[in-house]
């Protein structure tokens, strides 16, 4: 079933399609990379799909229902939890309260029941520090959940935005470039553990990325984004072989400046 | 238990302090500097929920003070209701208190989208209409100020709102509403991506600020018994303000701490009026350059875990041990 479809989306800064003609589809629980050279998008369609930016045009449907609009607190209680291209953690806030925020939305209690510290309020407030120590322990975070996040190591903060976005109960998670700044063995336990969180959390993944090695092994079906503009889709094989991806690609990693079209 | 004692110790210390006053062994005029530094710790705490927790930047402060004064003092002067004095006082403090939240909400609502130095400029404008308002408001005396208001406030009535108050916040800090408020300072988009409605909140963070400003209007129009607009200038916002990032942005200690503190230092250099402005600003140069983070950081130093090894302990939503 479909859960994400986009049509003719598009997105202008000023005179500048950041984004045209953005069509792409994701079924439950895939795992679908979107990948295309440094500035093709990619991270303005993210914006898109999370409420960010409002489209310039163009429709979003999420489980059969148009996001276009909609604030991006509305559309992360609808179900799409994002993580940031550069990590943006409350960073002076300790490493548990980072996931009991993201735990607000579901919320029951009132201001007043906190104000007064009602039985519902302890209540739900010991439930909440539970699921954070028990969501914690899965991305082995548990022991240093009083610690600041600003103090966790690169990799680790990396974990800890995932593991926060996923507080969130999304349906449809959206990483930006969850492997930047991580070296190989990094990189390969990070692709084990997003095939593993699709498992466990039952939820479709769309990736951003910039490692080849992750997108092809992780990813069930790719997206190319080249100039704003979807260039090639197709499963991992399709896509090393496509041509018009080697020459966006490869083109631009050989002789960066030169290239122009 | 060991919270009912903490609780029992800080009544039973209000009422023993009052008893002092009342058989002159503390001096009259001490107990009016101790009720203006209970009021100064409801102000500091309730503009720190603005500026320090929230992290919107609001110098609009005695605007919603002058509001709470002059509605409180319209209560008791112009109305003759059928209560005790106790009970009109209660009534004339939550009108106050109310007036000032829908002004806190009206204003908060179309500002509070500006950032940072903007918000800043709003609510600056806003405290000054405030106060412009009332100069030529016939009603309340216009110019000439409002004269007659009975002395309804002691030491333990402030005290004890001043506690209750500070115990609002702070619960209210600690919840998840409270999270809500402290993730919108931390990074806002994040927070909104994590399902806090902003606006929403910061809106009710305003008016929470807002009505507790009122308050402690209330309580100042019926300690000094005299309103002017004159007394509602930028400089009462400048000086909570202080108050506020003296004791760090974000703790309600440092808060109540830094009102006291610098009740104490205004009481101290009254004699010499010009030099307490030089003072204040010193110590503001002097802390900046030596602890830009204020007294207390954002740490919380509660009664509770004052004796206990883990004092000190960063308290927001800190897990239970």
């Amino acid at each position: 079933m479909t859960i994400l479809k986009t049509t003719n989306l598009g997105r202008s800064f000023g005179g500048l399609k950041a984004v045209d003609k953005f069509e792409i589809y994701l079924d439950e629980r895939e795992l679908v990379g979107l990948i295309g050279p440094n500035g093709a998008g990619k991270t303005t369609a993210f914006n898109m799909l999370t409420g960010v930016y409002v489209p310039s045009y163009g429709e979003i449907q999420f489980c059969g229902e148009s996001i276009v609009g909609k604030k991006p607190y509305e559309i992360t209680q609808k179900g799409i939890g994002r993580t940031f291209q550069n990590i943006r953690l409350f960073k002076d806030l300790s490493v548990i309260d980072n996931v009991k925020i993201a735990y607000h939305q579901n919320v029951k209690y009132g201001v007043f029941s906190g104000i007064i510290k009602s039985k519902k309020y302890k209540i739900e407030e010991e439930e909440i520090t539970n699921k954070s120590l028990e969501l914690l322990s899965i991305f082995g975070l548990d022991t240093k959940h009083n610690e600041l996040a600003r103090n966790l190591p690169y990799g680790e903060q990396r974990r800890l935005e995932i593991a926060r976005a996923l507080a969130t109960k999304p349906k449809l998670l959206l990483l930006d470039e969850p492997a930047a700044g991580m070296n190989p063995q990094e990189t390969h336990k990070l692709m084990e553990l997003i095939r593993w969180i699709r498992d466990k959390f039952d939820i479709t993944i769309l990736l951003i990325e910039h490692d080849m090695s992750l997108v092809m092994n992780v990813c069930e079906r790719i997206y190319v984004l080249d100039y704003g503009k979807i260039i090639a889709h197709g499963n991992p094989e399709e896509i090393k072989t496509n041509p018009k991806v080697i020459e966006a690609y490869l083109g631009e990693e050989v002789s960066p400046n030169v290239k122009s079209k | 238990m060991k919270k009912l004692y903490v609780t029992i110790g800080v009544v039973l210390f209000g009422i023993f302090i009052q008893i002092l006053i009342w058989n002159n062994i503390i001096n009259p005029y001490y107990g009016i500097v101790l009720t203006t530094m209970a009021m100064f710790v409801i102000l500091s705490t309730s503009l720190n929920l603005i500026n320090g927790v929230t992290g919107q930047f609001s110098l609009g402060h005695a605007g919603f003070v002058a509001i709470g004064a002059y509605f409180s003092a319209i209560v008791t002067t112009r109305m003759s209701l059928p209560f005790p004095t106790f009970v009109i006082f209660i009534i004339a403090l939550l009108v106050g208190g109310i007036a000032a939240a829908i002004a806190g909400f009206l204003i908060g609502l179309p500002t509070l989208r500006l950032k940072g130095d903007y918000l800043a400029i709003a609510t600056l404008g806003f405290g000054e209409i405030i106060r412009v308002l009332f100069l030529n408001w016939e009603y309340v005396g216009s110019a000439s100020g409002m004269w007659g208001i009975p002395k309804y406030v002691n030491f333990l009535w402030a005290y004890v709102l001043a506690i209750i108050i500070v115990l609002i916040i702070v619960n209210f800090i600690n919840s998840s509403h409270g999270r809500a408020c402290i993730s919108i300072r931390e990074d806002e988009i994040a927070a909104e991506t994590m399902g806090v409605n902003i606006t929403k909140y910061k809106v009710m963070a305003f008016t929470f600020g807002a009505f507790f400003a009122g308050i402690a209007g209330g309580i100042y129009a019926h300690l000094i018994q005299i309103l002017h607009p004159q007394n509602f200038t930028f400089m009462l916002s400048v000086q909570i303000l202080l108050m506020v990032v003296l004791g760090g942005l974000g703790s309600m200690s440092g808060s109540i701490a830094a009102a006291i503190l610098l009740t104490l230092i205004a009481e101290v250099l009254r004699g010499f009026a010009e030099l307490q402005m030089i003072i204040y600003s010193l110590m503001l140069i002097g802390l900046m350059l030596f602890r830009p983070q204020g007294l207390f950081g954002r740490k919380e130093i509660s009664l509770n875990n004052l004796f206990s090894k883990n004092s000190g302990s960063i308290s927001f939503g800190s897990p239970k041990k």
